[in-house]
């Protein structure tokens, strides 16, 4: 797209059905905006109210969009992760957040070029896409960094659903050239929106971006969840707390210092 | 927590009182606090936000013809409820037919939330008295608050109870500082110790992966004393019965710290 050439100037609004102040608006960049990313022209009599109302809300549109895989992009992403925070805070559904990220794509670029790497982002939005419901959102974020937002998920479902996202991907080859296949796997981490509190954006993302992390750490190809929300105390923390030292030698110190 | 400056001057500081584990003096720090910090001139509101459980009315003696729950149900409006008591300050309370409240349903959440906006241009700070535990309502009350004041005793399950809550507090709400009053201390400087055994386990358990290290601050100590028995048993605030004693200059103390 970035070797589109400069639009022609060639779209011209009817002075006598503009109205006043949109006869002043020069909207040729916008139309050939749409123009290039395949986008009807707005429906309507040029330039009237409703007309100008369809370009505005296909612009939206645009800038809600990744240009190469047609998910949403990073910034509607966020717009709806905020929306999120504010149902559940408000109604206490469970939401959750997937982030995933394709292992090891740096080797699909480099041993097969760019145009292979932006054919396996393609197929791996349609797989994602597969996987969810109409009232998810699939979202790329990065480079080879996918996000799904999942409202009203109960938290028994959110292991299901990204073991599904994962195997979606991991059986679906992508065919480059004519008859070369590649195979990639994606690492998924996830974390639910803490019910009837109100989080951030911010913090929702660190949570589930921290679990991505423990997953391509502990071998990639596989979905980690962050533990239940209400942590408990573990033994080391208690250890810690209260002086005891913890070490392997830790039976023998509690059977000497027991009677103590 | 430094987005209300702007607000400060004209709303109520909201502060938390919270313990993890019941039994440590929650409610009596919440309202002898209130006493002193009514004596310092600051127009004071205790919440009975333990929705489940309340027992402001049984600490202070109160016979309360109008409760939250007759605010919540219609019956009254909440200009009633609010009651001056004798130690210089206001409470508002939960009522003894609130177990109905005690899930945090979004009805409960709003009316919550109403009262609490509804209070606070009235108030120079509101003390929100928490249920014990880290349930939804708890957490949900907490989030509501600038301030968060952890109650402990030295006592190893309130400790642990504490470092609990401060833990789910740092990472479901981004909970950065927090306050720490040491209760029920034989000797002096045993709450400094147990705030740096505390802040240890913290800075091992907690902070790592969060974005900024989380701070509990040492607002004080109060000593084992005789006269808070004798205040609890008669149903009496510690600062009007033996304002005095070692537990009421301490809460005194207390109240100079949390009004900086």
């Amino acid at each position: 797209m970035s070797a589109s050439p400069p639009p022609p100037a060639e779209s011209k609004l009817p002075a006598a059905a503009a109205a006043p102040a949109s006869a002043a608006l020069n909207v040729d960049a916008a139309l050939s905006l749409l123009r290039q990313s395949g986008h009807e022209p707005p429906a309507g009599p040029v330039g009237s109210a409703a007309w100008l109302q369809n370009l505005i809300d296909a612009l939206c549109e645009l800038s809600s969009r990744d240009a190469l895989t047609g998910l949403a992009n990073r910034r509607h992403f966020e717009m709806v992760l905020a929306r999120e925070i504010d149902r559940v805070a408000r109604a206490g559904e469970p939401a959750l957040l997937l982030l995933l990220d394709l292992d090891h794509f740096k080797g699909v670029n480099d041993n097969h070029g760019h145009a292979a790497g932006d054919l396996v982002l393609k197929a791996v939005a349609e797989a994602l896409l597969e996987c969810v419901r109409p009232m998810d959102t699939v979202a790329r974020i990065g480079g080879e960094e996918f996000a799904i937002v999942l409202p009203n998920c109960p938290p028994a479902f959110g292991p299901t659903v990204a073991e599904r996202v994962r195997t979606r991907v991991e059986r679906r080859p992508v065919t480059i050239g004519l008859t070369e296949k590649i195979s990639v796997t994606v690492s998924v981490g996830g974390a639910f929106a803490p019910q009837w509190v109100r989080s951030s954006v911010r913090l929702w993302l660190e949570r589930a971006d921290l679990q991505l992390y423990n997953a391509k750490t502990s071998g990639r190809n596989r979905a980690v969840f962050e533990p239940a929300a209400v942590s408990l105390v573990t033994a080391e923390e208690k250890g810690l707390l209260f002086g005891t030292s913890y070490s392997e030698h830790d039976d023998d110190q509690e059977s000497r210092d027991g009677p103590a | 927590m430094s987005d209300t400056t702007a607000l400060r001057t004209q709303r109520a500081r909201i502060t938390a009182v919270t313990s993890g584990k019941g039994g440590v003096g929650k409610t009596f720090v919440s309202s002898n606090l209130a006493a002193a910090l009514a004596r310092r001139g600051e127009r004071v509101l205790v919440l009975d936000a333990d929705l489940g459980l309340a027992n402001l009315d049984v600490v202070l003696n109160l016979y309360p013809k109008i409760t939250l729950h007759d605010v919540f149900t219609g019956k009254h409006r909440l200009e009633d409820a609010i009651v001056p008591v004798a130690g210089g300050f206001s409470v508002l309370l939960a009522g003894s037919g609130m177990v109905e409240y005690s899930r945090l349903t979004p009805e409960v959440r709003d009316q919550l939330l109403q009262t609490i906006e509804a209070v606070t241009p009235q108030f120079d700070r509101v003390l929100l008295d928490t249920g014990a535990g880290i349930s939804d309502v708890v957490l949900y009350t907490v989030s509501l608050a600038h301030d968060v004041l952890v109650v402990t005793t030295p006592e190893p399950t309130a400790m642990t109870d504490a470092y609990a809550t401060i833990k789910v507090l740092a990472t479901t709400q981004a909970r950065r500082a927090l306050q720490l009053v040491v209760n029920q201390v034989l000797k002096p400087g045993e709450g400094r110790t147990i705030r740096g055994q505390l802040q240890l386990v913290i800075d091992r358990y907690v902070s790592p992966g969060l974005d900024a290290p989380v701070k509990l601050d040492f607002l004080g100590e109060l000593p084992v004393d005789p006269a808070v028995r004798e205040a609890v048993q008669r149903r009496q605030l510690l600062l009007e019965l033996y304002p005095g004693s070692p537990a009421a200059q301490a809460m005194i103390a207390l109240a100079a710290r949390v009004a900086q």
